[in-house]
């Protein structure tokens, strides 16, 4: 770890009744600064130097950005810096969005949730042991090559892994990809922009050295879903190897409606740690739309889900594992 | 020899029918104890007396000593799993302010042979300044080849660990290896132990069983890591340590550093877990010792996480060819095991004691063999050699059992011929509800249950070179002293317990002090051996400061000291207990400010076997018999273990509260052993890719099964307590007992370790496509 100063922007709490203030504190700082959240993954990469900084800025003291309400409209807004205990224990999430509850429930372990917040949670970085390892300057670090695709990826992806072979670490992201989640980004100049998380998502043939599209000196402010129709439901399944304190081998989230008469019309499947994004299963999608849900169209749909998949020489048992998932999602949402 | 005098010992398994036996014990013991129902303290639910410390925080660990002046000490270690020193240059390192000493542990052209082994160290005025010293020592690794893999390491053009004359003969594991084994390539071996001629028992059997068994590599992963502040000063050397043997590791102090014992202190006070990986003084002590006497002061030397994995120790991996030869009604004929096993760059990966001893068998084979490594050294972890072997030898007899048709528990009740493991199979079969258990994989739907169950074997270990005080003060207090230390067992506790007994006190007015060498020899935490050789002398101890004290108060009142006993905190006339003094009264009478006792074990009971100077084995095996109760999903592969019932002896059982942490303790390092841990060595790299503890997996709360246990009452007249201990064999039968229900549900045999969702789905055929 290198030797950083360490901001806590106090004072900022009464100015910032807008987030945006935040933002425009940061193009004070230096150019090496790097915010922490529940300071949870920022600690591992302090330690694995990751992360080299100048100085760190805590955003626990900026008061409003925990917040999480629902607008006129019924839409709803969680702040980043909501932790993933409060996420999952909010009564407007676990009525409207039981898969997302479910997720962030199911995710680390209690001690880890009371601190962790979803914004730093969709943030984390990937987990790959050679990417945490200083001793492997893999792709990703810059390096000439990918250790995991012929070396130890037992824990690695089953799509999209011809050049990185990272999973995306978040499960709280696998809910909220399937709920089209957007998220809101506070600039430096004090402007925000809004776009879907699946979109801020970078894959590795985009950009190998990073996951997601956060610019410097922007922070994430919130993430919003929209208020899902009546008919939706939604179910979110993972397993692991530990029963808690670890990420899953697998996990997946499926939200969809049904019409008055059991058809589904609209879903969507994602799988988590399958990719190196949150990964759209959208030949499982079209192979449920326009059906009625039952054993059979789950069990297609599921195999559909795994179509193109290339597992590597430790993780082939990810087809079984989330052929598995898949369809027990499905029909858990019409539990 | 010592004056002598019969006495007859209750003996035999309390609950099943107690007998007695006649020995000749020394004239300065105390009486036979009767069984734990008619003691007041021993055997009895007492809390850990420092447990309020424990979970307040306030227990103090190595880890947590700040001494003035204390510098910090940080490791350069080799980055590579083979490498010749080119350069090793520390110049401007130790000319760095702040810098106070440097210790160079490897010289230019030194073969290196796994990454993380230690190269030089350094001692600065911060743990920063260490990490700014180390980065300005200019070393040069040339590579070599490298092998990390056991399999590839048997290899006939597998790069060579050591060449001939470089093979280690010794075994820092503590285990000595056979001396003159022949060494092939990267491959020392075989160890050969044989009985019988197993080649004419496999032709008389009536079938013959074959199995092959894999275990990974675990290492200790204790939650304090290795650690020492090492005090060197002109008038002597204090040592705060996390040690398993303080008085061990003065020893090995004053004999490196030409000290005389007198002048060599070991301390530890609390201690976050050895597991066997802190039984010596170790290159980290000694280096912090040295750093210490260069420097002219206190230097403080903690493991890193990735230290811990990489180069603290870790319990050998293991292949297992395992037959066996049994005629019909299911006893045995031929047993034989060929083993391989890797201890890294050690000795000591032997796995054939538990199969040499458990069973009844008159033609046994071991083919035992150490495969070199290019990784961290392996050492002894709780239950050596017996929880890898148990894994292997207790599936192949549930094999067996199906193949005859037999209930695994009544071929157990043939072959086996301890008494203990048969009480605690019928004690167990009925708990874990074993008249449930189906056929295998006879549950229909996709999540399977089953029923399982194993064996354990362990030594019942005692340190001979054992000896503590017991101090009565003038106010009444009561001292007991020793240098043994309390590894998180509760021993300690466990102390004041006897002495409560003996003098008539409540265990929580006995101040106990140990982890100290200033205090008596307390004997090695390890081998399951603290109880069972601290508790005899150290209630020979009690009862000699008593009739001390008795002296004094049987004049007051008016009785012969032979007249008096020691109960509810009085010394009273036994025939008369109305005629009493008050324990602290009686304390009042002392001439002088304390009386104090020394004694030492006494190890002249008959069927005591001595295997090394200082320790011995006493009469019986330990036993332990557990079930395991799994649920199976089939499609996931996830495996999930409800329920454990660990039935267990350890002679007398001392208190049982502190038994069932230890065995609860020990299950669920076999459920971590089971399902979840392992070292992952990258092969191409030859670095261990999991060296943390977020990808290194460890059971935890939510990984807990329902634990039940039993500890059976097994009285032995084996010495003044009976007591023997507990850790090692709580740890040995689990992870089988969990292999066999894991059969038992899915009729699939998972024969390696660890036990993962993919290694389910792959026994199943069900990886790769549908
Ligand atoms: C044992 C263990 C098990 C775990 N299991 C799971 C699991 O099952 N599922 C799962 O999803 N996660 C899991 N995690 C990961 C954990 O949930 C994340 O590390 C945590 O959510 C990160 O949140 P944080 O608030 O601590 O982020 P921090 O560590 O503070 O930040 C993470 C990163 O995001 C940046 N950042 C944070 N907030 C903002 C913001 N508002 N704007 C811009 N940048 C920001 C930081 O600079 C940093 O780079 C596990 C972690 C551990 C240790
Ligand atoms: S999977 Fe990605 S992060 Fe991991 S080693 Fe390969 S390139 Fe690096």
């Amino acid at each position: 770890m290198n030797r950083f100063a360490y901001a806590n922007p106090a004072t900022l709490a009464e100015a910032a009744a807008t987030t945006g203030l935040v933002a425009q504190a940061m193009v004070t700082l230096d150019e090496g600064a790097v915010l922490k959240a529940g300071g949870i993954d920022l600690l591992d990469l302090l330690k694995s130097e990751l992360l080299t900084p100048s100085v760190v800025v805590n955003l626990r003291a900026i008061k409003g950005l925990d917040v999480i309400a629902q607008d006129a409209t019924g839409n709803l807004s969680i702040g980043a810096m909501a932790t993933l205990a409060e996420v999952a224990a909010h009564p407007l999430v676990r009525a409207s969005y039981p898969a997302l509850a479910t997720a962030i429930a199911g995710a680390a372990g209690p001690q880890l949730r009371n601190v962790a917040t979803i914004g730093g949670n969709l943030l984390q970085r990937p987990h790959c042991w050679y990417l945490r390892s200083p001793a492997h300057h893999c792709l990703r670090k810059g390096g000439g090559h990918c250790f995991a695709i012929r070396g130890e990826n037992q824990y690695h992806a089953i799509f999209d892994n011809h050049a990185c072979a990272i999973v995306h670490p978040s499960t709280a992201a696998t809910a909220l990809v399937a709920l089209k989640a957007e998220v809101e980004l506070h600039e430096a100049q004090g402007a925000v922009r809004r776009l879907p998380l699946e979109d801020f998502f970078v894959g590795p043939d985009d950009d190998i050295q990073r996951e997601n599209a956060l610019r410097p000196r922007e922070v994430l402010t919130a993430i919003r879903l929209r208020k899902p129709p009546a008919s939706t439901r939604m179910a979110h399944l993972r397993q692991g190897e530990k029963a808690g304190f670890d990420w899953p081998l697998a996990d997946v989230a499926v939200v969809l409606t049904l019409d008055l008469e059991g058809i589904c019309r609209e879903v969507c499947v994602v799988l988590g740690a399958a990719a190196p994004v949150p990964h759209r299963a959208r030949a499982a999608e079209q192979a449920l739309l326009g059906q009625r849900l039952d054993d059979a169209t789950a069990s297609d749909a599921a195999r559909a889900a795994l179509r193109g998949a290339t597992p590597l020489s430790h993780n082939d048992y990810k087809l079984a594992l989330f052929e598995t998932l898949v369809r027990r999602a499905i029909l858990a949402t019409l539990a | 020899m010592t004056a002598t005098r019969t006495v007859t010992f209750p003996a035999g398994i309390v609950e099943a029918g107690l007998g007695t036996v006649t020995r000749e014990i020394p004239a300065s013991e105390p009486p036979p104890w009767p069984p734990n129902a008619e003691l007041t303290w021993i055997g009895k639910d007492v809390p850990r007396l420092n447990g309020r410390e424990k979970v307040t925080g306030a227990t103090r660990y190595t880890v947590d000593i700040r001494l003035p002046g204390m510098l910090h000490a940080r490791f350069l270690r080799s980055p590579l799993p083979s490498a010749e020193l080119r350069k090793l240059d520390t110049s401007a390192a130790a000319a760095l302010a702040g810098v106070r000493a440097v210790v160079v542990l490897a010289r230019s052209g030194d073969r290196l042979r796994y990454a993380g082994q230690p190269v030089a160290a350094v001692a600065a005025v911060s743990p920063g300044v260490a990490g700014e010293a180390l980065a300005a020592i200019d070393a040069e690794f040339r590579p070599l080849p490298f092998v990390v893999d056991m399999d590839e390491a048997r290899a006939p053009d597998a790069p060579l660990v050591y060449d001939e004359a470089s093979v280690p003969k010794g075994n820092p594991s503590g285990f000595p290896a056979a001396p003159g084994l022949p060494v092939v390539g990267n491959v020392r071996g075989p160890a050969v132990v044989r009985r019988g001629d197993p080649a004419q028992g496999f032709a008389a059997a009536d079938i013959v069983v074959e199995g092959e068994y894999r275990t990974q590599v675990q290492t200790h992963s204790c939650l304090e890591p290795h650690a020492i502040v090492a005090d060197w000063r002109a008038d002597g050397l204090t040592v705060y340590m996390s040690t398993q043997f303080t008085s061990g590791v003065r020893q090995e102090l004053a004999a490196l550093f030409g000290l005389p014992l007198n002048r060599v202190r070991v301390v530890v006070d609390g201690m976050g877990g050895g597991f066997g990986s802190k039984s010596q003084l170790g290159v980290y002590g000694r280096t912090a010792v040295e750093l210490s006497r260069l420097a002219g002061l206190p230097v403080r030397l903690a493991l890193n996480r990735h230290e811990e994995q990489t180069d603290a120790g870790n319990r050998p991996g293991t292949s297992q060819r395992v037959r066996l030869g049994a005629k019909r009604d299911g006893t045995l004929t031929a047993l034989a095991i060929e083993s391989h096993g890797t201890a890294g760059v050690a000795l000591g990966a032997g796995i054939g004691f538990f199969a040499e001893r458990i069973y009844t068998c008159p033609n046994f084979e071991t083919l035992q063999h150490d495969v070199f490594v290019n990784a961290g050294p392996g050492c002894a972890m709780r239950g050596p050699g017996n929880t890898p072997g148990a894994h292997g030898l207790e599936q192949a007899i549930d094999t067996l059992a199906e193949r005859l048709g037999l209930d695994p528990l009544a071929l157990r009740d043939r072959i086996d011929p301890s008494k203990a493991r048969r009480e605690e199979r019928r004690i167990g079969a009925e708990r874990i509800g074993w008249s449930r258990r189906h056929a295998p994989g006879a549950d229909p739907g996709p999540v399977k249950r089953g029923l399982g169950v194993a064996q354990s074997l362990w030594m019942s270990n005692v340190q001979t070179n054992v000896a503590c005080e017991v101090r009565v003060l003038r106010d009444g207090s009561v001292e007991a002293l020793s240098s043994v230390q309390d590894i998180g067992t509760g021993i300690g506790t466990v102390m004041a317990q006897v002495v409560a007994e003996v003098l008539g006190l409540r265990p929580a007015e006995i101040t106990v002090r140990i982890g100290d060498t200033e205090f008596p020899p307390g004997g090695p935490s390890y081998g399951s051996r603290t109880t069972a050789s601290i508790t005899p002398p150290l209630r020979t101890a009690a009862t000699r400061v008593l009739a001390e004290l008795g002296r004094e108060a049987a004049r007051m009142l008016n009785a012969a000291p032979e007249e008096l006993e020691a109960r509810d905190g009085r010394l009273r006339v036994k025939s008369d207990p109305a005629r009493s003094l008050a324990f602290r009264d009686a304390a009042a009478l002392l001439r002088t400010d304390r009386i104090s006792a020394v004694e030492s074990r006494a190890d002249d009971y008959p069927g005591f076997r001595r295997r090394m100077p200082d320790a011995a084995m006493a009469l019986e095996d330990l036993g332990g018999v557990q079930f395991a109760e799994v649920a199976v999903d089939t499609e996931t592969g996830a495996i999930h273990v409800e329920r454990v019932v660990a039935v267990h002896d350890c002679g007398r059982p001392m208190n049982r509260l502190l038994l069932e942490s230890q065995v609860q303790g020990g299950v669920l390092m076999g459920v971590s052993y089971a399902l979840l841990e392992r070292r992952v060595m990258d092969r191409r790299t030859g670095l261990m890719v999991n060296a943390d503890l977020e990808h290194y997996k460890l059971a935890g709360a939510h990984d807990t099964p329902e634990i039940e246990v039993v500890i059976l009452e097994n009285l032995q007249g084996s010495s003044a307590t009976d007591a023997y201990g507990i850790a090692e064999p709580a740890n040995i039968a689990t992870a089988p007992a969990i292999a066999n229900a894991v059969y038992n549900a899915i009729g699939v045999r998972l024969a390696s370790l660890p036990m993962t969702p993919d290694a389910v789905l792959a026994a199943l055929g069900k990886t790769g496509r549908s």
